[in-house]
């Protein structure tokens, strides 16, 4: 896991509101699974620290819970993203891309001088 | 918005719930299965696969952590989880737990209670618009501190002052009520036209009285309370307009007071009617009938006001050196008036409650000393496993919490039983004197007041043990063995708390038994006759019909003849005023032959018949006593009391001399016959005044007092006597049926030292126990840690009487410093309680030596157990327990 980055929770829980939106509903594991592939193995996630971060989101209200069977038939509780998850993503995805932006244009700028 | 939703999430969090946890167990479950079926599918062995699953996840344990401090809020979870825990160890302790709940229960009753009573007397504004506005009038005379206000003063009074907005005038009365039912006897009072709106007390149905309708061409009007109003006419609201018969008089109704208005001074009246017809005492400015209350305008001071009514009474008397000889203003707040006279009685017992309520948190704090002292292991225990100091600090607090909270709720109970109850013992008479009391409750005020001495008690609580809490080494707590260094500090404390403890009994024993003793005094007071056996009852013929002295005399003579032909009835009289009441209803006089410059003599004046003296047993002890002869065809005469002619014949024989109003008229001159023994006629702690007694056949008047004394029980004539008066006439009104020993045991004196003798007394009795239990406590546990050292003393072959000796000793020299500073602070204290002590000096001796022996013998008792637990130590088995 070395040179894996570490991941901050801020960015943690945009990753699961994400991966939701774009696979619907879907276990811990599942997401978990998802956010590695997605940053091509270069993101190790310590599993436990899923978990908080899907309590906290759900004490928020962005996501809700539920209990049903996964593709193999193992029981498993299912995350989904509720109206106020689809509201919370997008505000967060466009304040993280400003953020990004200003930050490269920054780090860009500075290269040149 | 959400964040407020996540925290509520974690407070409901608080509470801590299985299921929740068993779902995130699942939860886990599923997630590591759903990993290693992934592993297997990768190519790992079975074991590996799991292995690495749980490792990914950083470890079933920790995440579970993790996500169980997300649910909720970890500093308020462990509060809880404190709490908890408190409960447990309470419940493990059943014996503590109850002792300290009780005496915490009963000091945090006693206190509420009482302060229940101060907040409802004391605190709370009266209920008229700002109160502290208004002012007590009246006149101040030579013999009265405050004394009624004469009519025509009033008038002059009102006219001329510029201190009051609005200055009027009140009196009692009463009137004859015609009911379908026959007539009522109603208390009630006469007020000039204004009173209500200076009071700033509006009717809740109809109206006020208009301005000028006290004015003797107005028609006649009255205004009911809510209380008559509800009783007396079944709440109808057509009321209003109605006519009714009072004492012979057609009055309308006009008006219905506000359900919580009360005025103390006339706290009885139920009928509120004005001045309007001008009776015979009020046409002359030497008669005083009144009292007036006065709105003070803006930035006028009670010191102002009463600088210049002294100035207009000065001016007054200048103008009319007859009547209003000495006669000054006297101007103090309304409140004063009202509660003045409950005020030391209150603090006084609310100082008791506040002292009891202290030890019993001494005696809780003390037992929560020795526990912690028996589990110094069980900390040294949790500390060794790693809880820190401050941490086993706040397990501490939370125990005093615990335990001052379940306190303070039994307290609250017990204080609203105890209001209840003492409310209840109060009789309806006194209570009308007392009206604030009728809505007293468990307010805020009284809230916040158990919030703050329980905030006190819990501060103590958990302070003490923390005082106590190891410091350094853990280990030496460990170790079984090492006792001496703490048994000393605990006896070093617990002595100082026992030494309060006794300190604050004695206080309390010593302000108990003076009180009893003035109660005592109060009611073996010289009453100059004998009270037993005797009923009573006041008579109001209706004027109407008896109108004129001859009828009076006849149906007077006639009820008189009755009531002594009742069976057990041995004789009957009549008199004006009941004896054992007040000084008052006074004549001003001058003897005839005496130098005379004008100055007020003032007497009591009582209007009695033939029969009184003999009837109430009173001694004669130079002449005659009044006969039937002496009637208004013969020489108008007096028998004077031991107190009139000590003060009016010094070295005289009066039998014989005359004496008359200022002026000597001829029709105001008497001829002393005879002189009777001091007759109490004052209330029981006032002083024996000078009193005249003259023939009610010469002065005869429409309302009168029937004393009977009877051979059998006083308390069963007392309905006969009223259906006897009726018989003779359903018109003539009866009230007040009382025996004489009724009046006086219920007498607003003699109630007020009651209470207080009792209630301090109940306070002394508790702290009396407290304080020898603390004592017991504290000399047990000495000789329980020092068991070893007695054992060895004994060995080294000390004498069992010595063992006695070296434990008498130490309680010995406990209770006798705290005796010695309760002595001390108890002189001290008892200044404070002057004002209710009644022929009992601050310093009584007698109290304090009973209140030394019986401490001393109690704390000798609380000591000598233990002692004698002590000398009987077998020293072999002392050594070996060890």
């Amino acid at each position: 896991m070395g040179d894996k980055t570490d991941v901050w929770q801020g960015t943690l829980a945009l990753m699961i509101l994400k991966t939701l939106e774009s696979m619907g509903p879907l276990h811990g594991y599942g997401i978990a699974r998802r956010i590695e592939q997605t940053s091509g193995d270069l993101l190790a996630l310590n599993y436990g620290t899923l978990y908080p971060a899907l309590l906290r989101l759900e004490q928020e209200g962005a996501i809700s819970s539920e209990w049903g069977f996964s593709e193999n038939n193992r029981k498993a509780k299912f995350y989904s993203l509720t109206r106020a998850g689809h509201r919370l993503l997008s505000t967060e995805a466009r304040s993280w891309e400003q953020t990004t932006a200003i930050l490269s244009r920054f780090l860009t700028s500075s290269e040149e001088s | 918005m959400n964040r407020l939703r996540r925290l509520l999430f974690r407070i409901i969090g608080i509470v801590p719930k299985q299921t929740q946890e068993q779902d995130f167990t699942s939860e886990l479950e599923s997630h590591l299965q759903l990993h290693t079926e992934d592993n297997l599918r990768s190519g790992m062995a079975p074991r590996e696969a799991r292995r690495q699953a749980i490792l990914r996840l950083g470890g079933i344990e920790h995440a579970k952590q993790a996500h169980r401090e997300g649910r909720t809020i970890p500093f308020l979870e462990t509060l809880v989880q404190d709490v908890r825990y408190s409960l447990r160890q309470l419940r493990r302790s059943p014996g503590f737990t109850l002792t300290a709940i009780l005496m915490l229960a009963l000091g945090i009753g006693a206190s509420v209670a009482i302060f229940a009573f101060v907040d409802a007397a004391l605190l709370k504004p009266l209920p008229y618009a700002n109160p502290s506005r208004l002012a007590d009038v009246a006149e101040h005379g030579a013999a009265f501190h405050r004394s009624n206000l004469s009519y025509l003063d009033y008038v002059d009074w009102k006219r001329l002052n510029k201190v009051f907005s609005s200055l009027d005038a009140y009196t009692g009365s009463g009137y004859l009520l015609k009911t379908p039912s026959g007539v009522a006897s109603v208390p009630a009072a006469r007020v000039s036209d204004g009173f209500f709106r200076t009071l700033g007390v509006h009717p809740i149905l109809g109206r006020d009285f208009y301005s000028g309708e006290d004015q003797p061409n107005a028609a006649a009007t009255v205004m009911l309370t809510y209380g008559a109003w509800q009783r007396r006419f079944g709440g109808r609201k057509d009321i209003i307009g109605q006519i009714v018969t009072l004492s012979g008089t057609p009055t309308t109704i006009i008006g219905v007071l506000p359900e919580d208005f009360q005025f103390a001074p006339r706290g009885n009246a139920e009928l509120w009617t004005t001045l309007h017809e001008i009776n015979s005492c009020e046409k002359r400015r030497s008669c005083h009938n009144l009292y007036a209350i006065g709105r003070l305008k803006d930035a006028v001071s009670l010191e102002t006001a009463q600088t210049e009514m002294a100035a207009i009474a000065k001016q007054l008397e200048i103008q009319f050196p007859g009547s209003n000889r000495d006669q000054g203003a006297h101007i103090g707040s309304l409140s004063e008036l009202i509660v003045g006279t409950i005020r030391p009685i209150l603090l006084v017992l609310l100082t008791g409650a506040c002292l009891l309520f202290l030890i019993a948190c001494v005696n809780v704090a003390s037992l929560l000393l020795v526990r912690s002292e028996s589990r110094r292991r069980e900390f040294a225990v949790r500390g060794a496993l790693g809880a820190s100091r401050a941490r086993l600090l706040r397990q501490f607090i939370t125990e005093g919490l615990v335990l001052v909270s379940v306190g303070m709720l039994s307290g609250l109970a017990v204080g609203a039983v105890a209001v209840r109850f003492m409310l209840s013992l109060i009789s309806k008479d006194m209570l009308s004197s007392m009206p604030y009391l009728n809505h007293l409750s468990i307010s805020t005020h009284v809230l916040g007041f158990t919030f703050v001495i329980t905030l006190l008690a819990a501060a103590v609580f958990s302070l003490t043990p923390i005082l106590h809490l190891p410091k350094a080494s853990m280990r030496e707590a460990l170790n079984e063995g090492d006792r001496g260094s703490v048994g000393t500090l605990w006896r070093r404390m617990g002595a100082n708390l026992v030494v309060v403890e006794l300190t604050i009994a004695v206080v309390l024993l010593v302000a108990a038994g003076l009180l009893g003793k003035s109660f005592y005094r109060l009611l073996h007071v010289d009453l100059a006759f004998d009270p037993s056996n005797l009923a009573t009852v006041i008579v109001e013929l209706p004027e109407q019909t008896y109108n004129k002295s001859d009828p009076i005399k006849e149906v007077t003579q006639k009820i008189t003849d009755r009531v002594a032909a009742m069976p057990g009835v041995t004789s009957v009289g009549t008199t004006s005023e009941l004896p054992a009441t007040y000084n008052g209803n006074t004549n001003w006089i001058r003897i005839v032959g005496h130098p005379f410059h004008g100055e007020h003599n003032e007497i009591n004046s009582r209007q009695i018949s033939s029969g009184f003296f003999n009837t109430i047993r009173a001694s004669l002890i130079r002449g005659r006593f009044i006969t039937d002869q002496d009637d208004s065809t013969h020489t108008r005469v007096s028998v004077i009391n031991k107190a009139f002619a000590d003060k009016y014949f010094p070295g005289e024989d009066p039998i014989g001399k005359k004496y008359g109003d200022g002026d000597l008229k001829p029709d105001s001159l008497r001829e002393i016959v005879g002189i009777v023994d001091n007759i109490r006629e004052s209330s029981l702690e006032e002083d024996i005044w000078p009193a005249e007694y003259t023939p009610a056949n010469q002065e005869s008047d429409s309302e009168f007092i029937l004393v009977v004394r009877t051979a059998n029980d006083d308390k069963s004539l007392l309905p006969a006597l009223s259906a006897i008066v009726h018989q003779i006439d359903p018109g003539i009104g009866t009230t007040q049926e009382q025996t004489m020993l009724q009046h006086i045991n219920n007498s607003q004196t003699a109630y007020l030292h009651r209470s207080a003798a009792w209630l301090v007394g109940g306070f002394a009795v508790l702290a009396f126990l407290l304080g020898v239990i603390g004592l017991y406590g504290v000399i047990a546990y000495s000789v329980s840690q020092r068991t070893r050292e007695i054992g060895v003393r004994m060995a080294l072959g000390a004498a069992r009487a010595s063992v006695y000796q070296l434990i008498l000793k130490e309680a010995g020299c406990l209770t006798a410093i705290g005796i010695v500073a309760g002595i001390v602070c108890s002189i001290v204290s008892a200044t404070c309680l002057r004002k209710l002590l009644f022929g009992v000096r601050t310093w009584d001796l007698g109290t304090l030596v009973t209140v030394v022996i019986l401490l001393g013998l109690a704390a000798l008792l609380a000591s000598f157990i233990p002692a004698r637990r002590a000398a009987s130590i077998n020293p072999v088995e002392a050594l070996r327990a060890e």
